[in-house]
């Protein structure tokens, strides 16, 4: 129970870091932080405690097994958040050669 | 023949840079055989599907274990808008993208684009529907972002961050699910909620989903990211983005989830047209104001989605017909009036209003399709904006809920005051006089079908309505049956 919870406080100061954080690049951690947070919830639900990997072998003795199939569903939400996170550093490079800064708040053309 | 829907497309996003390194022509030439290639697929399963649905199981394992493609009425539906915008936008591009640099890379993304919402419409699996989502929003932020200049940039990057807050959003009540029912296919999640009662979960998993999909599909409190990123992209993304991204990975996914596994119940309908109306109502009083073409139809785009989601949050046939009608005709005359705006743009360098004038003069074939398309969208009679509108204010009186119909009278009229300003400013006023030559060839084909097809399927809106809203509606008022049929 309490690894859940550590996973919520996680997901906490990924989310506080997002809305409070003022710098692009802080922003795209925060982003970071709040994927990896759920990509741990989603692990944690397919772990079992004093289990062995999901392979049935001769000399496997217990039959208590770690549920595969979150592992392999996060491998593949880890590889989307590469690639969305490289986009991001991606923008966030061409935004720093427009306006000279990673402030959000002086990154304001467009309003209304 | 189901996974050459998502296939073919993702095969010419790789063929076309390694062949776009041969020789440039090769982008533009595979670009448009995917695209060409898909409409008429989309239509084979049109005219050719007699039973619904199709299932497809990937790899040879069967549904509730492996991933499944299924084809029903509904998936049909959105398939054949997709790939009808998909196939007009390109051969729009042709011409307007040679505003920008390497036009291969624009090719390769339009075809990942089109592969992310074919996959989003076809699948059967809750994973799969979230990679899916994934690649359609990966692709559409890197398009936003394709003209690299400030303001490409900056909407870009507010697209990504709220996009990405809603897949995560997605990802929890995806994770929500599978916890408790430890299983992904949609058919078979839908019959163990049935049979557990599951009430925490449902309406935790419920909001999530709302939250993730409202995201999306940027309905009213989570619309800040639309009005930015729309007008940023290119003008034939911005006719992808708003008349089918938007319904694709907002509504589509949302109406799947709420009706066909969690079940539409009087919460879930209650939430719908409470978003539908907030909707309809901010964004038409948003939008009235705007003086920036292209901003201005972003937001309608919020409006007019609103009409879509408080047609199926009523909940009764005449309703989610209606809804459905209104999202094809959405998808329809919102493109065109994009592709107009891109025109002007084209021809002038502006898409301010204040500086355009008598356009009507010197571009014919713009200024006269975006009349068909601005009285489409307003609900003036022959046009089909008018009968999807009626029917769904008939609905709402026939539910009971006077104040939705009579709300959506009203903003109709404010759409119908705000397209008039649109056509009197850009296109009949005589002053000032702007020189503009007529744009290019293929962008006249392009906006002269789209402007078609709105006439026709006013015109013949009941023949329109049996052959393709019917199956769809069928779909979603089968509820949880859905599954029934799926795993049989």
């Amino acid at each position: 129970m309490s690894l859940y919870f550590l996973c919520l406080i996680l997901l906490a100061i990924g989310i506080w870091c997002l809305l409070v954080k003022k710098n692009l690049v802080k922003k795209i951690i925060g982003l970071g932080i709040v994927e990896y947070a759920i990509n741990l919830f989603f692990i944690l639900l397919g772990y079992r405690f004093d289990a062995q990997a999901p392979i049935i072998a001769k000399d496997s003795n217990s039959m208590i097994m770690v549920d595969p199939l979150p592992q392999a569903l996060i491998l593949t939400s880890i590889v989307i958040g590469l690639g969305t996170t490289a986009l991001m550093v991606a923008l966030a490079v061409r935004i720093y050669e427009k306006y000279g800064t990673f402030d959000i708040s002086e990154i304001r053309k467009l309003r209304g | 023949m189901l996974p050459l829907f998502v296939v073919l497309p993702l095969g010419c996003a790789f063929f076309i840079p390694l062949f776009s390194k041969i020789k440039e022509e090769f982008a533009k030439i595979i670009g448009v055989f995917c695209a060409a290639g898909l409409f008429i697929l989309s239509y084979i399963v049109l005219f050719k599907v007699r039973s619904y649905p199709v299932v497809y199981a990937v790899g040879g394992w069967k549904p509730p274990f492996g991933i499944a493609l299924v084809l029903d009425g509904f998936s049909g539906l959105l398939l054949v808008v997709v790939n009808l915008i998909g196939f007009v936008s390109i051969i729009y591009s042709f011409s307007y993208i040679k505003r920008y640099s390497n036009p291969s890379l624009y090719y390769t993304l339009f075809s990942l684009l089109l592969a992310g919402l074919n996959g989003v419409v076809i699948t059967g699996d809750l994973f799969n529907l979230f990679v899916f989502l994934e690649i359609t929003s990966i692709a559409s932020y890197a398009l936003v972002a394709f003209g690299t200049e400030k303001e490409e940039l900056e909407a870009a990057f507010k697209y990504l961050v709220l996009g990405n807050v809603a897949s995560i959003f997605i990802l929890l009540a995806i994770a929500l699910i599978w916890a408790r029912i430890s299983s992904l296919n949609m058919a078979d999640i839908a019959l163990s909620l049935e049979i557990g009662s599951y009430k925490k979960l449902i309406s935790f998993a419920l909001g999530l989903f709302i939250v993730g999909f409202g995201l999306k599909s940027a309905l009213v409190p989570f619309h800040g990211w639309l009005a930015d990123a729309h007008p940023a992209a290119p003008a034939p993304i911005s006719a992808m983005l708003s008349g089918v991204v938007i319904k694709t990975i907002g509504v589509y996914a949302l109406a799947r989830v709420l009706f066909n596994i969690i079940g539409f119940n009087p919460l879930i309908s209650d939430i719908l047209m409470g978003l539908g109306i907030l909707s309809m109502l901010v964004g038409v009083l948003l939008a009235i104001g705007q003086w920036d073409f292209k901003r201005l139809l972003a937001y309608h785009s919020v409006s007019q989605i609103g009409y879509v989601v408080f047609g199926l949050g009523l909940g009764n046939p005449l309703g989610i017909i209606g809804g459905l009608f209104h999202l094809f005709n959405h998808s329809i005359f919102k493109s065109l009036l994009f592709l107009n705006s891109g025109a002007v743009e084209y021809a002038t360098g502006t898409r301010d209003l204040n500086r355009m004038g008598g356009l009507s003069d010197n571009m014919p074939v713009t200024a006269n399709t975006s009349l068909i398309a601005s009285l489409s969208i307003a609900g003036v009679p022959p046009f089909c904006g008018f009968f999807s509108k009626l029917l769904i204010i008939i609905a709402s009186f026939q539910k009971g809920a006077i104040i939705g119909g009579i709300i959506c009278v009203l903003v109709s009229m404010i759409t119908l005051a705000s397209f008039l300003k649109v056509q009197k400013y850009a296109f009949r006023r005589k002053e000032p006089k702007m020189e503009a030559k007529e744009v290019a060839f293929s962008m006249k084909v392009a906006m002269v079908i789209l402007a078609i097809i709105c006439v026709v399927a006013g015109l013949g809106f009941n023949h329109f309505v049996n052959f393709i809203i019917k199956p769809a509606v069928d779909v979603l008022l089968a509820g949880k049956n859905y599954a029934i049929s799926i795993l049989r």
